[in-house]
């Protein structure tokens, strides 16, 4: 069963001559494990179908699924405790709470959904050991490099029991060698079995990808083959 | 690459024969460039000609080793501060064929654009797989591929600005910003 499957989805934004179709009839299945990357330049609806894919926004018309389950058949209880348990969301500038410390931004999403405060704290020390974080655990958000941030803000969308991690331009402005340093994460938790969808413009980033989906004014137009291997590559490089 | 000047710098750590140079060129790139020994023993004859590098026989063995030279010394070192040619543009085949796609009639030019976009990112996973299985404390691959990368990129930005300008300039223009030159004239009357 895939992790996060859009049957024809459609958003529209506005009515009558001030509407905007944000997304045309896409159809993505994202399976656990799989990490998908999609990219568009802005205004191609990259963004709008990370919210609906998250359950922030619904669609105009066609389905879907997460897990397995129609997100319209859930109420709204429903739909926000999706949301709380099986999806993790990663934002641009990380969104990380200035007051709380790292272990409790990351324990905050168990505790909001009524996990006790000292088990999620474990959970939360864990995910940031995993991480490489443990010495920053009590450390507030500016007291953290940039890097530093975004490994908390993803530390925060995979604790618990996720199976879908969303991310819009996770690497934010960090540069190169940190960017990869957060796909390299992302990655390794996808391949745990969590099913990853990445939005970004930056070919370098979306590289990291199984598969990327190419959208243009809404519409999926395009995505890359299945790997060929890097042998390949580099047998292609030797003959050239 | 410029083997000649590989092979100057590997003889800057000490004597060494031939096919010890092939072998830590290969290493030394991350095994990206292979080079086979017959393209190191032409290098070092001409090398050996210029007075960049001079040989002689071991007195263990019977392989013949060059070291380099205070000349092939004084080459290597003003190779290292030469920029290379970044200045006259290069003739960039994939440059050409959006510029003809333009105008051939039928040819979508957004589809020519995405098929070559797709294709990119398509080798820059492949590049992203070697650097994701490869070993963190092999710099000279990482580095090889980053450079790969980062050429790539270039690419994929510079179609993503071609087909945002080529949108603008195909998209109908809005009458009141922007009037036809017929009817700007017809205004003017």
């Amino acid at each position: 069963m895939s992790a996060l499957e859009l049957i024809g989805v459609t958003k529209v934004y506005g009515r009558g001559a001030g509407e905007v179709q944000a997304l045309r009839e896409v159809t993505l299945a994202v399976e656990p494990g799989e990490l998908v990357a999609v990219m568009g330049p802005s205004g191609s609806g990259k963004s709008t179908l990370l919210t609906i894919a998250g359950t922030l926004e619904s669609a105009s018309s066609g389905d879907v699924l997460i897990g397995g389950m129609p997100v319209s058949k859930l109420s709204r209880n429903q739909q926000a405790a999706m949301r709380r348990r099986a999806i993790g969301y990663v934002f641009q500038d990380f969104n990380l709470l200035a007051g709380l410390t790292a272990a409790e931004n990351v324990a905050l999403p168990l505790e909001l959904d009524g996990v006790s405060t000292r088990t999620a704290r474990k959970a939360a020390l864990e995910v940031l050991d995993r991480l490489s974080l443990s010495a920053r655990a009590e450390h507030f958000p500016d007291d953290l490099s940039g890097g530093e941030r975004q490994r908390v803000a993803i530390a925060r969308a995979v604790v618990g029991e996720r199976r879908l991690l969303l991310a819009d331009e996770p690497s934010g402005a960090l540069d190169s060698v940190n960017g990869e340093a957060v796909m390299r994460l992302v990655r390794s938790t996808c391949q745990g079995g969590v099913a990853g969808v990445v939005v970004t413009h930056d070919a370098q980033l979306a590289s990291w990808a199984d598969r990327v989906v190419f959208l243009r004014d809404g519409r999926m137009v395009d995505q890359t083959a299945p790997p060929a291997g890097p042998e390949s590559l580099l047998q292609a490089d030797a003959a050239r | 690459m410029s083997v000649r000047h590989a092979v100057l710098a590997l003889l800057s750590e000490g004597p060494k024969y031939g096919l010890r140079l092939r072998h830590e060129f290969e290493e030394r790139t991350g095994e990206v460039w292979p080079i086979n020994v017959g393209q190191i023993y032409t290098t070092l004859q001409r090398l050996e000609r210029d007075g960049m590098v001079e040989s002689g026989l071991e007195d263990d063995g019977p392989q013949k080793t060059y070291r380099l030279t205070a000349e092939g010394a004084a080459e290597l070192n003003r190779w290292l501060h030469t920029p290379p040619d970044l200045g006259s543009p290069p003739r960039d085949e994939l440059v050409i064929k959006v510029l003809v796609a333009m105008h051939v009639p039928g040819v979508d030019i957004g589809e020519v654009i995405q098929t070559h976009r797709r294709r990119v990112v398509e080798l820059m996973q492949e590049w992203t797989r070697v650097k994701r299985d490869a070993s963190e404390d092999d710099i000279s691959l990482v580095l090889v591929v980053d450079a790969e990368l980062f050429r790539l990129d270039s690419v994929v930005r510079w179609l993503d600005a071609a087909d945002s300008r080529l949108r603008r300039v195909t998209s109908p223009p809005t009458p009141r910003t922007n009037p036809a030159p017929a009817k700007r004239k017809a205004a003017a009357l």
